[in-house]
């Protein structure tokens, strides 16, 4: 099932749309350093632009934190709340589950489609980066920001695993994306409602009087991979990361699973 | 043996009780017409066949393996089953034939998906849609929508066809050529259960109809002869205006206004049998007054008339 749902996605729009877009986004950030003639003030941008002059290893690690408040979860969202409403709602689903295909793995199939193209989008924008980075600036030992330096090997295995964090802060999403899914016949509107519930997330944690909510957030621990660029490594936050987002998906994928097992489905 | 059978099943969305202790039971082979107005719980009942709706109550078999007891169970029960569900669904930024080839993918063992595989091309041929297959569903006619569902349907060579109305959108050709098929792979010994509104369709095609009212089975049997007793008898006898003299006073028969204002020409007089009234009474009445009787010849209602009567109100 999921080679079906992989193969499917390789034939859509959607999916070579998004593509480009996040290819874009690497190149667009070191096409405006080429051609500005001042260089980014410290805390301008997003975490490390000022740094992609130095080193083009950063052009990638730049992508990531770009991509990583909104486009990628604008498309995790649209993927994750269309995976079964869209199906249902296309009428599509009622055939593969009279196929039968099983409803658990259905729900899992969507779910595992959906982690592997919010990864690949990940990987391109972070092979995009190395790429047009390396051309326009090269590729060297990485400062740290705590003032040490990586050589280059080890530097790329922190952007390997910095851009692995990312795409599991994503996983939550996506598992409650999922949820709302199964829930509703309607793709766009799950969609809509996985994507706003991200952005009320992001607004929640801005606030400073929820303080006490904010660990209980999906988006609070979405900058931890920067632990990842001090020396030595900071992995509490990631880890504590790691542990908030397999929570959210142990309850939001097991309640898209009961839910989508019981459900009957008359569309 | 039933290839499906239903016991005691049940469903109501709220308050509405859509489909009433149903208890069908449709032997292999068989093509079975499944008949009702709209809202009868036609379709309800085909969605529990299919595992898509859950019942309240009873019970769902089809091959002999349950379809609500477990995952297993149901994967068994459903793995034989090829399925037009209302309006044929499709991914339309596909091809028809890569539909097919997912569709075929998606789900059951590994002999089962290799056997769907392997029959896309031979299906497509049977469907009349070998030229288009390359071409996106999204750019197909319904008629060709139509054509690729029950080509879905047929992947693997189920055992039972479960179809809900897979005659629509198609022509008066394509029509026709679809309930050959129908009969044929019937003929072979596939089951088919055929849900449809074209009551002239079921009658020319089916060998068993079943006619569903507010969610329960009304009558069942043959097409021509979903009610036991027939509604008329056709009679040639030798002296025509002394037999119509004759019958005018049985009770329980009327007579075609044309027919008892008649006065004795040739030709078969047709008899209207009501409150109990039988061809055997009928031939009493002619012999004992001493009426030679050449033939007698009971005719059962066409399916549409029966249709009508037992929906009446609904």
């Amino acid at each position: 099932m999921l080679a079906v749902e992989m193969a499917k996605a390789a034939h859509r729009w959607r999916t070579w749309v998004m593509a480009a877009a996040f290819i874009a986004i690497p190149v667009l950030i070191v096409t405006a350093l080429l051609l500005s003639t001042d260089r980014p003030e410290p805390g301008e941008g997003p975490p490390f632009l000022t740094l992609v002059q130095v080193n083009g290893v950063f052009a990638s690690l730049v992508g990531i934190t770009t991509i990583q408040p909104f486009f990628l979860p604008l498309a995790a969202g649209l993927l994750a709340g269309d995976a079964i409403a869209g199906e249902s709602q296309a009428g599509t689903l009622r055939y593969l589950l009279a196929r039968p295909v099983g409803r658990t793995r259905l729900v899992v199939a969507k779910y595992a489609s959906v982690m592997i193209l919010v990864g690949g989008a990940v990987v391109l924008v972070g092979l995009t980066g190395l790429a047009v980075g390396g051309a326009a600036y090269g590729l060297g030992p990485l400062p740290t920001l705590s003032g040490a330096t990586l050589p280059v090997g080890v530097a790329l295995a922190r952007v390997v695993l910095a851009g692995m964090y990312v795409t599991a802060g994503m996983a939550g999403l996506v598992a409650i994306g999922l949820f709302i899914s199964t829930l509703t016949d309607s793709g766009p509107g799950a969609t809509v409602a996985t994507v706003g519930i991200y952005i009320v997330m992001q607004i929640l944690g801005a606030l400073s009087a929820l303080r006490i909510i904010h660990p209980y957030l999906l988006s609070h621990y979405s900058l931890a991979f920067t632990g990842l660029f001090r020396s030595p490594v900071a992995l509490d936050e990631v880890m504590t990361g790691l542990v908030a987002y397999a929570f959210y998906v142990a309850v939001f994928l097991g309640g898209a699973v009961a839910v989508f097992r019981r459900k009957d489905v008359t569309s | 043996m039933s290839v499906l059978a239903t016991s005691d099943l049940t469903k109501r969305y709220g308050d509405e009780l859509v489909v009433n202790h149903l208890n069908l039971s449709i032997a292999a082979g068989d093509l079975y017409g499944f008949l009702g107005p709209n809202g009868a719980g036609k379709s309800t009942t085909i969605r529990m066949a299919l595992g898509l709706v859950f019942p309240d109550g009873g019970s769902v078999e089809v091959g002999g393996h349950s379809v609500f007891s477990s995952t297993e169970a149901r994967s068994r029960a459903l793995s034989r089953v090829g399925a037009v569900v209302e309006e044929p669904a499709f991914w339309g930024y596909l091809s028809g034939r890569r539909n097919l080839e997912y569709f075929a993918r998606a789900g059951g063992n590994k002999v089962d998906r290799r056997a769907r595989l392997d029959d896309i091309d031979e299906v497509l041929r049977q469907v009349g849609l070998a030229d288009a297959a390359a071409k996106r569903v999204k750019a197909y006619s319904q008629g060709m929508r139509q054509r690729l569902g029950i080509g879905r349907a047929l992947l693997g060579h189920p055992d039972l066809l479960v179809l809900d109305e897979p005659t629509n959108g198609l022509d008066p050709q394509g029509m026709k050529e679809v309930r050959a098929l129908l009969r044929r792979l019937a003929d072979n010994g596939t089951t088919v259960f055929v849900s449809s509104h074209l009551l002239g369709e079921v009658e020319a095609m089916c060998d068993r109809v079943g006619v569903l009212v507010a969610g329960k089975l009304v009558a069942e049997g043959q097409p021509g002869h979903l009610v036991d007793e027939p509604d008329r008898v056709r009679v040639d006898v030798d002296d025509r205006r002394h037999a119509l003299d004759v019958l005018r006073a049985v009770p329980g028969i009327s007579l075609d206004e044309l027919e008892a204002r008649s006065d004795g020409g040739p030709g078969p007089i047709m008899v209207g049998l009501a409150n109990g009234a039988t061809p055997a009474g009928v031939n009493a009445a002619l012999v004992s007054a001493g009426i030679g009787v050449r033939a007698l010849v009971p005719e059962h209602a066409r399916l549409e008339d029966v249709f009508l009567t037992l929906t009446e109100g609904e």
